[in-house]
């Protein structure tokens, strides 16, 4: 297998992985969302609530940082990172 | 006079600039102790911004492709992620948001999870490719990955549908502030909205919007926030209401269930004026189905990666690596308003119904209510009604109307702040109105004159006429915009959503698979952005006219069905056809890796 290849398969499984997370806390969490709305969550706010006005939103800014330095670490191991601004 | 030398000082630039802005917020402040009156200030903080505006647009002015297009392609990452949470939060977002949380709790809480969520799709599947592609709008892309003049034109017309749905609710948004601060007609103040969305965009193209659009982040942001802190604070709920405002969620359940949702009739209901609501719904409690919340949710985020405006933003950045984290401080900046929308909204209605405090007016008699003074402005302003429907003297939760703006709007003067905070208020409508609106018009304006017209009319046109001939088109489009938003046929809020469902149902899948599935091909593309389109206007227009529509997908959610429809025409034609020549694959091996010079070798 070719460097662009193996490149390309890693970069495949770093997305299923960030759009596993992505599923679970955009579509996944929301089916139990009458059962989990009746727990207390973070702060005092019901679960669900917390989830649709910060909850959710948070864990999509970290999940895209994240993503974005895993990728840096994949293009880097296979000499692919832009030299010019690093 | 704005290259290098302005990039390396742009914190430096932005923070003098955040600096004079407050600077401004309590010069005015001291004027309204000195005397100005409301009216003043309104008019000098809508006019003042705007100017600021128009210089940056004039100082950025430009005669080059490159920068007209992509900006040069040197926006730093923070930067961009400032310009695109500004293009992205429209006047929708600043205005209607929080009240349609305040009306409809949950079920209406779905936007807040799809318009983030959706930037996850972003920054994975296609904004670091489409950088590394190195085109100038988003139907470069589909025409050189695909070929030919069909698919290109294609793109540019969901393109054009997507976004000029869109932009007629923005061009809409900025005439309703313009004429309650400036206090003019609506049908002239859409005029001045256009010209000053215009004044941004006409000489400097992605360049000026850019730094404007950084411009207008930060005053609305300012705006949203400050007032949501003071009122949390003066009410002493909080001084950081994000984190303490569970016992006010709390007391809102128990009155919610203390006064019960009574039923109006439907005789009493026709005598309420339009475009107002009451609270119908439960504040915290679960209230949609898991599925509904879910579709809506899907629909945004699928497209929110398919809207053009935003996907070129992220052509502006130096690198393939500075595009991914650009789409992660873009998320960050929308995440500050976002979550605040929730925390006013439990803010406003808290201070409207609980009888417990000073600003609660359900339990108090009509004639109490009808003498506060802020009852008087908004009733005047036809943004909020009561009506005495069972005739006992008191108002009842079920007998208060308001508009949804009157959230965002009303609630500093409510809550007793100084008029200066509604002025600026009024300031950061404007700003999210307008960020938006330049984003659209020029996304439309560079398709049209990048794609239809330099490459597919008149291939050799020189720079000066390529550029001239965006800049009419920006002037038409725009014009052509705001004579339809003086119509005022659809709200505010149901044009945006259509734009995102006719975005999704076109591009989303189109973009994804061209740069995720190489066997695509042109006459698979073709199929599915005109199947796709089409097949979500006929669902749309059959719902519309009473159809009933199938899997729950409603008016709201169409984009789902034009999407699936896109995705089987685009997978099935895609095998039927012949695969991609030899080029077209090396193409997209070449998209796929992040180094190196860009695929159309700009």
């Amino acid at each position: 297998m070719s460097n662009a290849e193996k490149h390309w398969e890693k970069t495949r499984s770093l997305l299923f992985v960030t759009l596993a997370i992505w599923f679970v806390f955009s579509i996944g969490i929301f089916l139990f969302a009458a059962e989990m709305n009746e727990v207390t969550g973070p702060f005092g706010y019901p679960w669900t609530y917390w989830f649709t006005c910060q909850g959710s939103l948070g864990i999509f800014v970290i999940l895209v940082f994240w993503f974005a330095n895993r990728q840096e670490k994949i293009d880097e191991e296979f000499g692919f990172n832009e030299r010019e601004d690093s | 006079m704005i290259k290098g030398k302005f990039i390396d000082n742009l914190p430096k630039v932005y923070g003098i600039y955040t600096g004079g802005f407050i600077g401004f917020i309590i010069l005015m402040a001291i004027g309204e102790q000195m005397g100005m009156t409301a009216k003043a200030i309104g008019v000098a903080f809508v006019a003042f911004t705007i100017f600021i505006y128009a210089l940056i647009g004039y100082l950025s002015r430009t005669a080059q492709a490159d920068a007209y297009y992509v900006a040069g392609r040197q926006v730093p990452t923070v930067f961009n992620g400032m310009a695109t949470a500004a293009d992205w939060m429209s006047g929708a977002s600043f205005v209607a948001m929080a009240g349609g949380i305040y009306f409809k709790g949950y079920g209406y809480m779905a936007l807040l999870v799809g318009w983030t969520g959706g930037y996850i799709l972003v920054a994975t599947l296609l904004a670091p490719y489409l950088r590394k592609f190195g085109c100038y709008t988003v139907p470069d892309f589909v025409g050189t990955r695909y070929g030919g003049n069909l698919a290109r034109l294609c793109a540019v017309i969901v393109l054009t549908v997507a976004s000029f749905t869109y932009v007629t609710a923005q061009i809409n948004a900025t005439g309703t502030i313009a004429s309650v601060a400036l206090d003019i007609d609506f049908k002239y103040a859409v005029y001045i909205g256009l010209i000053s969305i215009l004044l941004c965009s006409m000489l400097g193209g992605m360049r000026a919007v850019t730094w404007t659009q950084v411009a207008q982040y930060i005053v609305l942001i300012i705006a949203y926030l400050l007032p949501i802190f003071w009122i949390s604070n003066k009410m002493g709920a909080g001084f950081f209401p994000h984190f303490m405002l569970a016992d006010e969620v709390a007391r809102i359940g128990e009155l919610e269930q203390q006064f019960g949702f009574v039923k109006n009739s439907a005789a009493d209901l026709a005598t309420v004026p339009k475009g107002l609501a009451g609270i119908t719904k439960a504040h915290s409690a679960v209230n949609a189905t898991p599925w509904a919340f879910i579709s809506l949710a899907l629909a945004m985020m699928m497209g929110t990666a398919s809207l053009p405006h935003v996907m070129m933003r992220y052509f502006t950045t130096p690198s393939v690596k500075a595009a991914r984290k650009s789409v992660g401080w873009s998320l960050f900046f929308i995440f500050l308003l976002y979550s605040s929308a929730p925390m006013l909204a439990t803010l406003s209605k808290l201070s409207l119904i609980d009888p417990s405090l000073p600003t609660g007016i359900i339990g108090k008699s009509f004639a109490e209510v009808q003498s506060i003074d802020w009852f008087q402005n908004w009733n005047q302003a036809n943004l909020m009604f009561i009506s005495d429907f069972n005739g006992n003297g008191t108002l009842e939760l079920n007998e208060f109307f308001m508009g949804g703006k009157a959230v965002v709007l009303a609630t500093p003067e409510i809550a007793g702040l100084p008029y200066v905070i509604s002025g600026l208020v009024a300031a950061g409508g404007m700003a999210a109105a307008m960020s938006t609106a330049d984003g659209l018009i020029l996304a439309i304006a560079n398709a049209i004159s990048h794609d239809v017209y330099y490459k597919m009319i008149d291939p050799k046109a020189e720079t000066a006429k390529r550029l001239l001939v965006a800049r009419v088109l920006l002037v038409v489009i725009g014009f052509a915009g705001a004579t339809i938003a003086a119509m005022e046929i659809q709200g505010i809020l149901g044009s945006v959503i259509w734009a995102f469902d006719f975005a999704m149902s076109g591009l989303f899948f189109p973009l994804v698979l061209g740069v995720w599935w190489k066997r695509a091909n042109r006459q698979g593309a073709i199929a599915g952005m005109v199947l796709g389109l089409g097949s979500a206007i006929w669902y749309l227009v059959w719902v519309r006219t009473g159809g009933s529509g199938f899997l729950g997908l409603t008016q709201l959610t169409f984009g789902i069905f034009g999407a699936g429809v896109s995705l089987v025409a685009m997978v099935v034609v895609s095998l039927m056809t012949e695969a991609p020549d030899k080029a077209t694959q090396k193409m997209v091996d070449e998209v796929r890796i992040p180094s190196g010079r860009t695929v159309t070798g700009k």
